[in-house]
């Protein structure tokens, strides 16, 4: 805890790079997903395709990722454009994955309604349904902004920088207190990450708080796992 | 595309394959800490999932709870036990359960809990107690999400045992760890891609098991056999009396032999 304390200033320079490394990368991949989830949702074959695509990519482990990504585009080796090429692949993975689901979950009634008061196809997904799957979306995004911030902190055992390096100064110096203290600023800074997400997602999709309070129109969603 | 090329002769040479320091050793040492984590994860998550998704209270702990673990950084962890506790496999087994608890205990409360009321009430309603409702009605609604939960922490932790490396155990990491240490790329690259085929193997194996335990296929039922609950069923509707024909179907027979 002193460690923290006394650390100030080097911890919220840590915390800066460790944002730009895992939240760039949440950026990109809305910028890709969203249209492409968007497109490949009413067709069944290419969203089987992209689901499949999606699964293959989550499953490459993080780090080899960062090592292999040099041989495929023209970056140097612990570069950090590596990371965040790599977390927008994983962050565009589950999104694609996520947006369909998202859009699943609009209720089949309002579709019509909208059909019927005279929408067209682009009209009606811009302005009903990706509104209205904000909070699905939200989940997700809330997921893929924790897994990337854990995933620059191991990073930094190939030598990535953020906080991830108070573990690995800390573990070569023998001073569990700086490991410690990196242990609290990640956890901390994943946290308001998270509550951030959220408290945007409620701010943009107020409903949802009301159906979380009242709990009537109920949708069941699947497991965010 | 130099580093691939020696990368692929390093692996399709036969002697960096044996030794304690070969492939195949570390392939084998990866897996032990695999399956080691997940199976502590598995003993702590399931359990309190089930009891959690049954009696349908506490879910707002189980929520803070995975939200919290899945922001607690692996690789502090892991040093942290290195630190505290030395070398050995304690650390490693702290620092992957950690990460490997949050998706199991989600899949497992998610897939308990979204179980239709009604068809746990029309257990109930038959008789069956509260024991039987979870391990025969519940459990194998939720399966397929139970084992997707697996299925998450495996591919996590497979991924992330990679860093036991830099705490001077074993494993792929290795290679990958030491390749960056010294500056022998192409080592790291076959560490890199040693870890993601054991990843994508292991992750369509549990992808066929989520397959297999869809409810209502039956298709579990060619490979596992489930003769209990014919047994049960036998056993409590033993007839008082004379034998009823079950329109040309046998019960099974019983411990007494019927």
């Amino acid at each position: 805890m002193r460690y923290l304390a006394t650390h100030l200033d080097t911890a919220w320079a840590l915390a800066m790079i460790h944002l730009r490394l895992s939240l760039i990368p949440v950026l990109l991949g809305l910028l890709i997903a969203v249209p492409l989830g968007a497109f490949v949702w009413r067709h069944t074959l290419l969203r089987r395709i992209s689901t499949l695509a999606a699964s293959i990519i989550f499953t490459i482990p993080s780090l080899a990722l960062f090592v292999a990504l040099p041989l495929i585009i023209p970056t140097r080796i612990l570069d950090e454009a590596n990371v965040i090429v790599a977390l927008t692949l994983y962050t565009t993975a589950l999104l694609v994955r996520a947006v369909p689901e998202a859009l699943d979950a609009v209720p089949h009634h309002v579709r019509d309604a909208a059909t019927a008061v005279g929408y067209t196809r682009l009209g009606q997904l811009l302005k009903i349904e990706l509104p209205l799957s904000l909070p699905v979306l939200t989940a997700g995004l809330r997921v893929v902004a924790v897994t990337n911030i854990s995933m620059v902190a191991v990073g930094s055992v190939i030598g990535i920088g953020g906080l991830g390096t108070w573990f690995t100064e800390g573990y070569q110096a023998d001073k569990s207190d700086q490991i410690i203290a990196g242990i609290i600023a990640t956890f901390l800074l994943a946290v308001v990450v998270d509550v951030l997400i959220l408290l945007a997602g409620r701010l943009l999709a107020p409903w949802s708080a009301a159906e979380a309070r009242t709990g009537r129109p109920k949708r069941r969603s699947k497991a965010a796992a | 595309m130099n580093f691939l090329q020696q990368a692929f002769d390093f692996i399709f040479t036969a002697e960096n394959w044996s030794g304690k320091a070969g492939l195949a050793n570390r392939i084998l040492e990866h897996l032990q800490y695999t399956f080691v984590a997940v199976a502590v994860s598995a003993l702590i998550a399931i359990p309190i999932g089930l009891i959690i998704g049954h009696t349908r209270r506490g879910s707002f702990a189980v929520v803070t709870t995975v939200n919290a673990l899945r922001a607690l950084p692996t690789l502090g962890v892991l040093l942290l036990g290195v630190l505290l506790w030395g070398l050995g496999l304690l650390p490693p087994t702290v620092a992957l359960t950690l990460l490997g608890v949050p998706p199991l205990l989600a899949g497992t409360y998610a897939g308990i809990a979204n179980v239709d009321p009604k068809v746990a009430d029309a257990a109930r309603a038959m008789g069956m107690t509260e024991w039987r409702v979870l391990t025969r009605v519940e459990v194998p609604n939720a399966l397929p999400l139970i084992l997707g939960g697996l299925r998450t922490a495996t591919l996590q932790i497979v991924a992330t045992a990679t860093v036991a490396a830099y705490a001077s155990l074993g494993g792929l990491g290795r290679y990958l760890i030491d390749g960056i240490k010294v500056r022998q790329f192409y080592l790291a690259l076959v560490g890199a891609v040693m870890v993601t085929l054991l990843a994508l193997l292991l992750d369509g194996l549990l992808a066929a098991a989520v397959w297999a335990s869809a409810p209502g296929t039956g298709r579990l039922r060619r490979w596992v056999p489930q003769p209990l609950l014919d047994d049960e069923v036998a056993l409590v509707a033993r007839p008082r009396g004379r034998t009823p024909d079950y329109s040309g179907r046998e019960s099974s027979p019983t411990v007494e032999g019927w």
